[in-house]
């Protein structure tokens, strides 16, 4: 349940709440997309939340003792239990709830973690709290590497970059493999509500982790998080890289609601993957041979998603 | 901007941490001056803004304030400078300017 | 009015758990634990036992989730046995340093490698310095009783620590053996709710889990030591009124015929029981033999443990468990350091056995005193004497 803040600011026909439950005063670096993801989808999850957060940099710029940014009751144990901390956190609250220990209130359980602690060491959580059903949002920061410890590779880190453990060398493309697709795997579990979302396209954000919170039952949203650190891109270019992500379509923005499939951002003729490439250091090394290689990657996938689109639509 | 005394880490004591490490103020990060971090400071030209937000919420940092009336400015004592609110302003009514100038 | 039943210690702990009224279950199936969460599942199905029992993937989860449901100030249990417990190893350090007073019970297992599902220590040794209150239990009452107390302690405002309660895999864990349940308005009378003042929610939001630079992680931690030394006084006033309320009263370190022996055995756990039908024996011969049950292990009762061997010459300990290349069997070494200042010690003489559930007769502890009282008398260049191993061993000095 969401509650509607008397406090906003309207951008058409989309009311932000002005309230800041992300603190300013964090550690983020200057310009990252995380922080501005955190800091929104806070404003669409309301203070009727509990966070579970995993070890990365959402929590460590957070939570420096003896200071939080967080205005949000909030939780961090470990790097990969996030999803099984909010499970306890859920299961406790409404066991209590059922029992009279404690007033019956409806509140958002969400889990926070990033790419690491998700599609990597946090999988197995991940994977356990949505077969069980728990009624969570689980809301991944995806900067594709392992950046709070200093841009090392994960399994969501996209084929040819370079990072500090899969580095681009006279022998190396960097990135060998292909990015996990989390939220196809989401989907795969039967998960009620799944989607891709990026802060250059905050009202989709917003909107995607409204839903997630209202769904009854496990809900993903896996939001791409620019990293001018770690991509290597000049700080203010933030959110022109994420739409550029988008609009090439190395980063499709879509939602799977029941097992069908919408797609939020097309466009009739995707950018070429180049635009998206070159303006980030992590990129640098690529020829452009190894460049039309990734372009036809993203076709390929692309064109399987367009397929899923079409082939499983709301009816 | 910091009328409260923040105590810092090596200010607290053993007895302070003794309910296990649980931090009951909110946000009290807000504090903290980040905005000694900053190069570049964005400044607005009002003739130009129109008003329209974007700056604001696009501000990683929270850190570019809703003035009652509507218009923008940057909170000086927590913004970093990351020049995101210029870059995304439609009417280029945010510049950056550097620190050492002023 | 108690009643006495007939219920294998795996179900006495689940009996325990259900007048707990606890809240969160969250277990992981591995042997020699099983029956544990198998019977708590068949509860909280039959609605005996309202509480969310969670089918986790993993220990790790396990613990995981016990901490995300303490956290909200619900009352959690789970419970694992050798490999799970290191799985969730680094689970553990985290209830403690939260201030979590989770329970939990281990059926403790010999750890792999070579893998075995019988009982030895090594699994509790492992985590004995997370900051949980550990106790060990002898037979199945005690199984019942300790779960129960547990909570009480764990959960008192000035405490807050969890707690591990120990049974001895397949040898305790397995037997079925007459003991007393009480009445639940007994229960209620001794364990009231439980009511955390920090716990997460959104009228009042607080930060659980923060990252400590090195100047504040000094002080999180002798915080956390002091308040594990200082929750002797609530474990041993748990205790009494335990006794008050259900007539069974427990101590740290329970000698048994122990007044004027010259020579005393130390055991933790279930053994203490087959060692003590060797004491009656020599007693009954005019020997000077007692034994000493040690059953709070963390933390460590050094006041209780020193009065208890004061008048003693030789302290056997018998440790089921071996710390490689380190200053002998754990329990065998601390107790060794407890009795280092002290002016007059007893000779202490270290005994290791019952690995990986190899059975430990009333004739093998006949043979340990014995030769104890003998190495005593001639010394020893090995730290301890392996019990039963086949071929002759030397070279474990210190």
């Amino acid at each position: 349940m969401i509650r509607m803040e008397n406090e906003a600011i309207k951008f058409g026909k989309n009311l932000v709440s002005t309230k800041e439950f992300l603190a300013e005063g964090h550690n983020f670096c200057s310009g990252c997309g995380e922080a501005l993801a955190i800091r929104l989808c806070c404003k669409a999850l309301g203070d009727n939340t509990i966070i579970a957060m995993a070890t990365g940099c959402d929590e460590v710029c957070t939570t420096p003792l003896p200071v939080t940014s967080w205005r949000l009751p909030w939780l961090h144990t470990l790097f990969e239990n996030a999803a099984a901390e909010i499970s306890g956190a859920e299961a406790g609250l409404k066991i209590m709830m059922q029992k009279g220990k404690v007033p019956k209130r409806d509140i958002n359980y969400v889990a926070m973690a990033g790419d690491g602690g998700t599609s990597d060491i946090g999988l197995q959580a991940l994977s356990g709290a949505i077969e069980r059903g728990h009624d969570f949002l689980y809301i991944c920061w995806d900067n594709e590497a392992y950046m709070n410890t200093g841009i090392q590779r994960s399994s969501a880190t996209p084929y040819g970059a370079s990072t500090t453990t899969a580095p681009a060398g006279k022998v190396s493309i960097g990135q060998k493999t292909q990015k996990k697709n989390m939220v196809e795997i989401c989907a795969a579990h039967g998960i009620p509500y799944a989607a891709a979302a990026c802060p250059s396209y905050p009202f989709d954000l917003l909107n995607k982790v409204k839903k997630g919170a209202e769904v009854k039952g496990p809900a993903y949203v896996h939001v791409l998080s620019p990293c001018p650190t770690g991509w290597r891109f000049p700080s203010n270019l933030t959110i022109q890289i994420g739409r550029l992500a988008v609009e090439t379509g190395v980063f499709p923005l879509y939602e799977v609601e029941n097992g069908h499939y919408k797609l939020n951002v097309d466009r009739p003729k995707l950018r070429p993957v180049e635009e998206y490439l070159r303006p980030q250091g992590r990129f640098r090394h690529l020829s452009d041979a190894e460049i039309g290689k990734i372009q036809d990657k993203v076709n390929e996938e692309y064109a399987k998603l367009k397929a899923r689109v079409a082939a499983f639509s709301a009816a | 901007m910091a009328e409260k005394k923040l105590k810092t880490a090596e200010e607290v004591t053993w007895k302070d941490m003794e309910g296990g490490n649980v931090i009951t103020e909110p946000g009290n990060a807000s504090l903290r001056r980040t905005g000694d971090w900053r190069t570049e400071r964005p400044t607005v030209d009002r003739g130009a803004c129109n008003k329209c937000g974007l700056c604001w919420l696009y501000c990683p940092d929270g850190a570019m304030k809703a003035l009652e009336d509507g218009y923008y400015e940057p909170d000086l004592y927590h913004c970093k400078g990351c020049g995101i609110c210029s870059q995304v302003c439609a009417r280029k009514a945010i510049t950056m300017i550097d620190e050492e100038e002023l | 009015m108690s009643k006495r039943v007939v219920l294998e210690a795996s179900h006495a702990v689940a009996e325990a758990v259900k007048m707990a009224n606890v809240d969160v279950v969250a277990a992981y199936p591995i042997t020699p634990q099983t029956h544990i969460p198998e019977r708590l599942a068949e509860m909280v199905a039959n609605g005996e036992l309202e509480a969310a029992y969670i089918p986790v993937e993993s220990e790790h989860s396990a613990m995981s989730t016990c901490l995300g449901a303490a956290s909200v100030g619900s009352r959690a249990f789970t419970t694992t046995a050798g490999q799970g417990l290191e799985l969730m190893h680094e689970a553990v350090y985290i209830a403690s340093s939260m201030r979590y007073p989770i329970v939990m019970v281990v059926c403790n297992r010999a750890l792999s490698a070579p893998i075995s599902v019988w009982a030895d220590h090594s699994d509790v040794m492992a985590v004995r310095d997370t900051g949980w209150i550990q106790v060990f239990c002898q037979n199945n009452q005690e199984a019942f009783d300790m779960t129960l107390w547990a909570f009480r302690v764990g959960e008192d405002p000035k405490v807050l620590i969890p707690v591990m309660v120990n049974l001895d895999g397949f040898t305790l864990s397995h037997v079925t053996e007459p003991l007393f349940l009480p009445e639940q308005s007994e229960v209620d009378r001794f364990l009231p709710p439980f009511k955390y003042q920090l716990a997460l929610h959104p009228d009042k939001p607080t930060t659980h889990g923060a990252f400590g630079m090195p100047e504040i992680y000094t002080e999180v931690k002798v915080g956390q030591e002091v308040a594990l030394r200082k929750s002797k006084g609530a474990i041993l006033q748990g205790w009494k009124e335990f006794g008050d309320i259900f007539g069974r009263y427990y101590s740290p370190v329970e000698p048994y015929r122990a007044k004027g022996a010259k020579t005393l055995l130390l055991t933790m756990g279930s053994l203490g029981e087959t060692a003590k039908m060797v004491i009656d024996e020599k007693r009954d011969k005019g020997e000077a033999v007692g034994l000493i049950n040690l059953r709070l292990w963390r933390p460590f009762p050094f006041e209780e443990f020193r009065q208890a061997v004061k008048d003693a010459d030789v302290v056997i300990v018998f440790d089921r468990c071996i710390s490689f290349g380190g200053p002998g069997g754990p329990v065998c070494s601390e107790v060794r350091s407890a009795l280092y200042d002290q002016e007059k010690k007893p000779n202490v003489i270290g005994f290791v056995g019952a690995l990986g559930g190899r059975d430990m007769t009333a004739k093998d502890f006949e043979y340990v005193i014995d030769r104890g009282i003998d190495v005593a008398k001639t010394g020893t260049p090995e730290l301890f004497e392996t019990v039963g191993v086949r071929g002759k061993v030397s070279g474990i000095r210190g």
